[in-house]
């Protein structure tokens, strides 16, 4: 955290949310990130990532009850790749909170939290189907968008479309 | 050879009794010993039939739709798009003829037949005017009900010999939504017939006649006929697969039913066979209720309207306007009703139309003996 | 999928011509023998098999390319699976390889019944980023244009509904006045649905001088139509029979499953991001969350989700009137006097969202600061969500409920498979 900065409301019960979860886990969640647009933390011990998600969600001052978003990313400098999950929970305590959680960027797995909230489930498969992390435990890990016998991941950043497919020339 | 002098041909449906001169003329025009005239005067509702199904029953519906949809319909093809429908028969016409690789080729090709056959079989005991009828059968009524019976087996044939899923599906649903609500149908149907005491088509509506036109339909004639009437009007829309119970083709879920797979003539004749079906019932419901071929106006006073307005020729017009009257309703609901679904059809039919068709017969029965 | 399909194993062994024609017809456990090639039936029972029934992408009511798997026993679905991807169009792809402002046409095709929402979730996004000061009448005139693409979203959502149902009529109802809508949008951005009219800090053009006149007439006109599409198919007994008390979802399954917009509200959640998230000018408005209070429904079916959509249109109306009439004068108005002339954000993550006529659509951009070009831009999809409870929802319906349930849920697969 910044010294000094006035943090707007959100962002304050977003910092009140994360010391709960800090406090709870310790050095397995990296220092909360308090920027005005996204405020956040990182999972460092990533396997701890399905129990600290169950955590966020039924911890009676937390409640994060609802997962608005997960997206993958590919941080080509650190030779990872990761997602971002945007949780919020929704009519109970009103506060936000982002989570990151990166794994390696060849053959690396995230352990799912498809089971905590049902949202996970498509967005991890979509984040699979583009960044090829796995998600351990995930109930139906299959591609969604591409097809299913797509050759590598689309938005790395460094992906080589395929020549053709199925006979059909895919640059164009 | 006699030719007999055609008065007023020019203005025929106007001309009250002077028709009737012109179509007992006409019968008795018998060039050569040939019963010409008779001949000419049988084909005429026949004409009629291929007419209306193959166009008009098809353009009506797309501008009666459109009127209701703030829409102007057709309106290319000639003036207000009259000819639209023979456009879009040669269109069909020219289509590929397509039969899946993997349908039954045997059922497939039949199956668009049968369904053709079976709807317009009934039209041979239909009487269209006290002086033609196809056949006049004793059992008329029961002729018409029991060959409606062979469109199952046409529905069948094309939706198993498709073989495709929707299709089978489209099948299923139509054969057991007819056969369960022929019992329904029969049994207000065998009301009106309870009520003139015989089956024949031809003397139910010959009892229906009067001077007072309207009241003597059976509709008018007892106060519980509302009842079959309206249970076979409803039961006669799931029979011939129109809206609200159009499920057999619903085209939002089963595609097109058992007709996905047909394109062209094939289609068309399906096509046909059901604007054959909705008229066709429209004449029974027309004869067994509403007086089939009698004029519906009546005398008043010295005023003989009645008579003027009744006559072979005009019996005619009167049954096609009652049809037309019943399938404009049809189209009605068509265009304003959502579709049931298959349990509540079955629950529609089984529950409520089946058990009022039953008291309905028993208080036709009970009024029929002690009310004269 | 040839394990999904339990397949007696005396079929399995060999087939004949026959008993895949008893296959086909799902005629249930039967039992035979085999005399030298011909197959004897000895016995056979009701109990029917289960039939692969591949719904789309091609069927007419899974509205655009949207493949559901379904295993049927008869009518009853055991389990449906959605298949997507047939309308994959790289959005987050080209995303990363052209400018910010770019992006704002490629944001149209994404909900593409909804384009000016889409934009100004986009607007919103980039903004937060940015940080820039927007003029108060660009936010009056994106709020307008918005709720007018609301209402007209929801016109198709209804009507469409309605044809899924059977009942043809009312979807031309919706789609004449739909018509007036587009034409007005058309005046004021050039296009009638992919309109790139909301940019990033201001607006492609101010709207025509009349503009608010029209809108004006519009509302005026509209209000009556409200009523009689209420009357024509939400009041109807056969509407209500099939939609009432079907595909239920209750309010804690539904946020679990990411649920938001109408469909979030027809589970009786009063969720609305234009209040909870509040963004633009929506706080000085004055509206209604409609939730259904389970009188004429039953709390998180599918006639509570098409009461939400229609009871919405009205709020909408509201909003409109009202933004017209507080809206800034034109005089000295620029739409692109906060444009930035180069968008670089700083370096930074955000997730801007808004209330779309489908739910919550929101955008994930990751700035490195440098460069003109985001470094990830990711749609979060209202539909792409709401969509994957499908599986949960079809499990034991029949086929014509599936079909509801798919109407009720509303996707546009511009959106799902982006």
């Amino acid at each position: 955290m910044e010294e000094g900065k006035v943090l707007s409301q959100s962002i304050q019960q977003s910092a009140a949310a994360y010391v709960i979860i800090h406090d709870k886990f310790g050095e397995a969640v990296s220092p909360f990130d308090a920027n005005e647009t996204m405020p956040f933390f990182e999972v460092i011990d990533t396997s701890l990532w399905p129990e600290i998600a169950l955590f966020m969600r039924d911890h009676p001052k937390l409640q994060f009850n609802y997962m608005a978003c997960l997206s993958g990313v590919d941080y080509q400098a650190e030779e990872k790749v990761g997602i971002v999950c945007n949780i919020e929970s929704l009519g109970q305590c009103h506060h936000k909170l982002s989570v990151k959680v990166k794994c390696s960027r060849h053959g690396g797995s995230i352990p799912s939290v498809a089971c905590v909230w049902h949202t996970a489930n498509w967005h991890e498969r979509e984040a699979y189907d583009m960044f090829g992390m796995l998600f351990t435990g995930h109930p139906d890990m299959r591609r969604i968008l591409c097809p299913d016998d797509w050759e590598g991941y689309p938005l790395l950043k460094d992906y080589k479309v395929q020549e053709s497919y199925h006979g059909i020339k895919v640059p164009y | 050879m006699i030719l007999t002098p055609l008065p007023h041909i020019s203005m025929p449906l106007l001309m009250g009794n002077s028709l009737n001169a012109w179509s007992e003329a006409l019968v008795g025009f018998n060039p050569m010993g040939l019963p010409l005239g008779l001949v000419i005067l049988a084909a005429i509702p026949l004409v009629f039939i291929a007419l209306y199904s193959l166009t008009y029953g098809v353009y009506g519906e797309r501008k009666i739709s459109a009127f209701m949809q703030d829409r102007l319909g057709p309106m290319e093809v000639g003036k207000w798009g009259i000819l639209q429908t023979i456009a879009d028969i040669l269109k069909l016409l020219q289509k590929e003829d397509i039969v899946p690789t993997s349908a039954d080729k045997f059922l497939f090709v039949i199956g668009p037949g049968v369904l053709f056959v079976g709807s317009f079989l009934a039209y041979a005991v239909l009487p269209f005017s006290s002086a033609f009828i196809g056949a006049s059968l004793n059992v008329g009524l029961f002729f018409a009900i029991g060959i409606v019976a062979i469109e199952v087996v046409g529905i069948l044939a094309a939706g198993w010999g498709s073989n495709n899923k929707w299709s089978l599906y489209g099948a299923v649903r139509s054969v057991a939504q007819i056969v369960s609500y022929e019992i329904p149908a029969a049994i207000a149907l065998l009301c009106g017939a309870m009520m003139a005491g015989t089956l024949d088509m031809q003397k139910i509506t010959m009892l229906q006649s009067g001077s007072y036109g309207f009241a003597h339909f059976f509709l008018f004639q007892s106060p519980i006929a509302w009842l079959p009437f309206l249970i076979y009007f409803i039961a006669s829309l799931a029979e011939v697969n129109r809206a609200p119970f159009d499920i057999p083709e619903a085209e939002s879920e089963l595609v097109a039913g058992y007709f996905t797979e047909y394109t062209g003539m094939k289609f068309a004749v399906i096509f046909l066979a059901e604007y054959g079906s909705m008229f066709m019932v429209s004449a029974i419901i027309s004869i067994v209720f509403l007086g089939g071929w009698n004029s519906p106006l009546p005398d008043i006073g010295s005023f003989a309207l009645n008579a003027w307005t009744n006559g072979p020729l005009w019996g005619v017009f009167w049954i096609i306007m009652k049809g037309f009257f019943f399938i404009f309703v049809q189209m009605w609901l068509r265009w304003t009703l959502p579709r049931l679904r298959v349990d509540q059809l079955m629950y529609l039919c089984w529950k409520v139309l089946t058990p009022f068709a039953f008291v309905s017969f028993v208080l036709t029965a009970i009024w029929v003996i002690y009310v004269p | 999928m040839e394990s999904r399909c339990p397949t007696n194993s005396v079929f399995n062994s060999q087939s004949s011509t026959r008993m895949q024609e008893l296959d086909r017809a799902g005629m249930g456990s039967v039992r035979v023998t085999r005399k030298g090639n011909n197959v004897v039936v000895l016995e056979k029972d009701l109990a029917t098999e289960q039939m692969i029934l591949a719904m789309g992408p091609q069927h007419p009511s899974t509205h655009g390319v949207l493949k559901l798997e379904c295993l049927t026993d008869g009518e009853v679905i055991t389990e449906a699976v959605p298949y997507l991807g047939y309308l994959h169009r790289c959005f987050e792809k080209c995303c990363e390889n052209v400018d910010y402002p770019a992006i704002v046409p490629y944001t149209d095709r994404l909900d593409y019944l909804a384009g000016m929402n889409s934009e100004f979730a986009y607007a919103i996004a980039v903004e937060k980023l940015l940080d820039v000061e927007i003029p108060r009448r660009v936010e009056f005139i994106r709020v307008i244009v918005a709720e007018m693409n609301r209402i007209a979203s929801h016109l198709v959502a209804i009507g469409t509904y309605g044809i899924d149902l059977g009942a043809f009529t009312p979807f031309l109802f919706c789609f004449r006045d739909r018509e007036i809508i587009l034409s007005l949008l058309e005046w004021a951005s050039g296009a009638r649905m992919l309109y790139n009219y909301i940019w990033v800090g201001g607006l492609a053009y101010d709207i025509p001088s009349d503009f608010n006149r029209r809108v004006k007439e519009f509302v005026n006109y509209f209000r009556p139509k409200t009523v009689e599409l209420y009357k024509l198919l939400t009041e109807n007994e056969i509407f209500v029979k099939r939609t009432r008390g079907i595909g239920i979802m209750p309010a804690d399954v539904a946020i679990n499953y990411g649920w938001s917009g109408p469909m979030l509200r027809g589970s009786g959640v009063k969720w609305d991001l234009r209040r909870n998230d509040p963004y633009s000018i929506y706080p000085e408005l004055d509206f209604a969350v409609p939730v259904p209070d389970g009188k004429v429904s039953d709390v998180g079916d599918c006639l509570s989700r098409h009461l939400v959509r229609a009871l919405e249109m009205e709020e909408s109306l509201k909003i409109i009137e009202q933004c017209i009439d507080k809206m800034p004068s034109a005089e000295g108005f620029n739409p692109r006097s906060a444009v930035p002339k180069r968008v670089r954000p700083k370096a930074g993550e955000v997730y801007g969202r808004a209330e779309n006529p489908r739910g919550e659509l929101g955008f994930y951009i990751q700035s490195d600061g440098k460069s003109t070009k985001p470094l990830r831009c990711k749609a979060r999809s209202s539909c792409f969500v709401n969509l994957s409870a499908m599986k949960d929802l079809s499990k034991g319906q029949l086929i014509p409920d599936l079909v509801a349930i798919i109407g009720s849920i509303d996707i546009v697969l511009g959106e799902v498979d982006r």
